[in-house]
């Protein structure tokens, strides 16, 4: 009679003292929006849906646009969705299906320290080894042969859309190869043996598992990885060449909404300080639907695999 | 006719197999390179005085990160003397109390924090402590930190309590050991090295964050050990050394890299080994 809670004064004051800390992260997240929403306010009068579709970054004149930062953020995350989803993907399958039992743990040990670099360490090695790799290897050969090509076109210096990309993908890999191994693990073991004693290769066995079951799976991976992608700041300021322009060629400079704030923040105020801030609110709320749309895609596979289907 | 559509399909197959191959070892030949280049290039800097001295100005030799090194300690230690506390008794409440509406909105708060971008956190510290104090501290740096510390931990407390069976709380509350004891002393104690390598995990992710840093601890040349000044740490000594434009900053960026990179690896490598040996 006395195990129901709130009898023991004790038991309530405990209860109510973690509530209340539930309640402080409740309120700090409420705050960063409200905070966000509010400093942003003076540009958004100003500038309004504008705001978004105008091309000029000019804090001497005052006057701010969005379109090139974004322009930068969404084609440095496709690039790095377009490079990493195949790559995470084959290698997910390969540990999956054909590596020997004890490759497992290492490989996924690997994509877990893959995981752990601090995105500046990243940076780093992409200005100092990846730009000069990507530069000479393949910048320069494709731009020469292929320049007449709209997406690569030179002058080539280096720093450019593509290595925030390749950078990005590098980053993301860990996320969408482990997200796509717990894919491919909810598919019925039978179902896979069921192909295999037809007669059907392991390449067929994959094909018709991966078609029939993994596709949504594979994109919500897809989404959680654009999610991280939009978001990353370090690594891509140190690779993007920071020009506030927009260009065809993956090959030129860019910029990225992240990037820019982690440039002119500190020395931003009036007006220039509150765009910053608006194109965080942007980034943030961009960002959060695209993790919560990948959140709920992959739970929806989890509970139908946890049913049995 | 059907030798060569079984031919056919079993070249499909050793084919597939060898581009499975190579996407694995693409996968993790950037590993490799990146470590590579961190232990060659970093260890061409990396001598006692990095450890200890303050930096020089550029083109004078020597030098160290000291000062970042123990920026980045307090730092750490300080987002979390707030923050293990807030999160982990978030965790409890949710594992332990947390029905209904009210928890419900705590859960999407965390999911919701767990998603936001590292940086919109430093624009929330630099709005709320830095623009009143007038001046930029680590004290903004650390409330920065917290707000990614935090949802990690609350997220990892609540699923380890979870993973404790009802059976051990009703054993503990059957003896007639009050709710709120059996909680702290016999399901927090279960699930204890589960929550203690979340806290690890989300230590070693704030140790190399670097963008919540840069308007809000923002870092500094010298020795600062005053809480509401501007502070160094590691990330942002290695952000601005590669960055410049000195041949001599940039080993130094390697070799800070290098320090930062081993700190983090080894909490993280720590977290893991932890939970291994418990199971």
């Amino acid at each position: 009679m006395a195990l129901k809670t709130g009898r023991n004064p004790k038991d309530l004051a405990f209860e109510k003292a973690s509530a209340f800390f539930a309640f402080v992260v409740l309120f700090l997240t409420v705050l960063l929006f409200a905070v966000l929403l509010r400093e942003s306010l003076p540009a958004l009068r100003k500038f309004g849906a504008s705001f978004v579709v105008s091309g000029t970054w000019d804090p001497v004149a005052d006057r701010y646009g969005a379109l090139p930062f974004i322009y930068g953020t969404l084609v440095s995350s496709l690039l790095a969705l377009l490079i990493a989803v195949p790559l995470s993907v084959g290698a997910a399958i390969f540990i999956n299906e054909f590596a020997p039992p004890w490759l497992k743990s290492p490989v996924s040990l690997l994509a877990e320290l893959l995981a752990a670099i601090p995105s500046v360490i990243y940076g780093l090695w992409g200005i100092f080894v990846l730009v000069p790799i990507l530069r000479d290897l393949f910048m320069k050969p494709v731009a020469k042969y292929l320049g007449w090509f709209p997406f690569f076109k030179g002058p080539v210096y280096g720093p450019s859309m593509l290595a925030a990309g390749v950078l990005l993908a590098i980053m993301i890999i860990p996320f969408i190869l482990s997200v796509t191994r717990e894919v491919l693990a909810t598919v019925p073991q039978r179902q896979k043996e069921a192909v295999l004693s037809l007669g059907g290769t392991r390449w067929e066995m994959i094909r018709i598992v991966i078609g029939q079951h993994c596709v949504p799976g594979i994109f919500g991976a897809t989404v959680l990885g654009l999610g991280r992608a939009l978001g990353e700041t370090m690594a891509v300021t140190m690779v993007i060449g920071n020009r506030p322009e927009i260009f065809a060629s993956v090959f030129q400079q860019g910029y990225s909404m992240a990037a820019v704030i982690a440039n002119e923040f500190a020395e931003a105020g009036g007006l220039q300080l509150s765009s910053l801030i608006l194109i965080g609110l942007l980034l943030m709320l961009v960002t959060l639907i695209v993790n919560l749309g990948a959140k709920g895609m992959l739970s929806r596979i989890v509970a139908r695999a946890e049913r049995g289907i | 006719m059907t030798g060569t559509i079984t031919f056919r399909r079993k070249a499909a197959d050793r084919v597939m197999k060898w581009v499975f191959i190579l996407c694995a070892l693409l996968v993790v030949l950037p590993l490799f390179l990146i470590f590579f280049d961190l232990v060659i290039k970093g260890a061409k800097e990396l001598r006692w005085s990095l450890l200890v001295d303050l930096p020089h100005p550029v083109g004078e030799p020597g030098g160290g990160i000291a000062n970042g090194i123990l920026g980045t300690v307090v730092i750490t230690l300080l987002t979390m003397t707030w923050s293990v506390p807030v999160a982990v008794m978030s965790g409890i409440y949710l594992a332990e109390y947390g029905r209904g509406k009210f928890a419900s909105a705590v859960r999407f708060a965390v999911d919701t924090l767990t998603g936001v971008p590292s940086i919109i956190m430093g624009i929330f510290a630099y709005v709320l402590l830095v623009l009143p104090m007038k001046r930029f501290s680590a004290w903004a740096g650390a409330a920065a930190l917290s707000m990614i510390f935090i949802p990690v931990v609350v997220r990892t407390t609540e699923d380890m309590l979870r993973t404790v069976p009802t059976t051990v709380r009703e054993a503990a509350l059957a003896l007639g050991i009050a709710r709120w004891k059996a909680t702290l002393r016999i399901t927090v104690r279960t699930a204890w090295p589960g929550i203690l390598t979340g806290i690890l995990l989300a230590m070693s992710r704030i140790i190399g964050e670097t963008a919540p840093l840069l308007f809000t601890a923002l870092g500094n040349q010298f020795w600062q050990t005053k809480l509401d000044q501007p502070m160094a740490a590691m990330p942002l000594q290695v952000f601005t050394y590669a960055i410049s434009p000195y041949e001599d900053w940039h080993d130094k960026a390697w070799a800070a890299a290098l320090v930062l990179i081993t700190m983090v690896l080894l909490i993280n490598i720590a977290a893991r080994v932890l939970t291994r040996e418990k199971r």
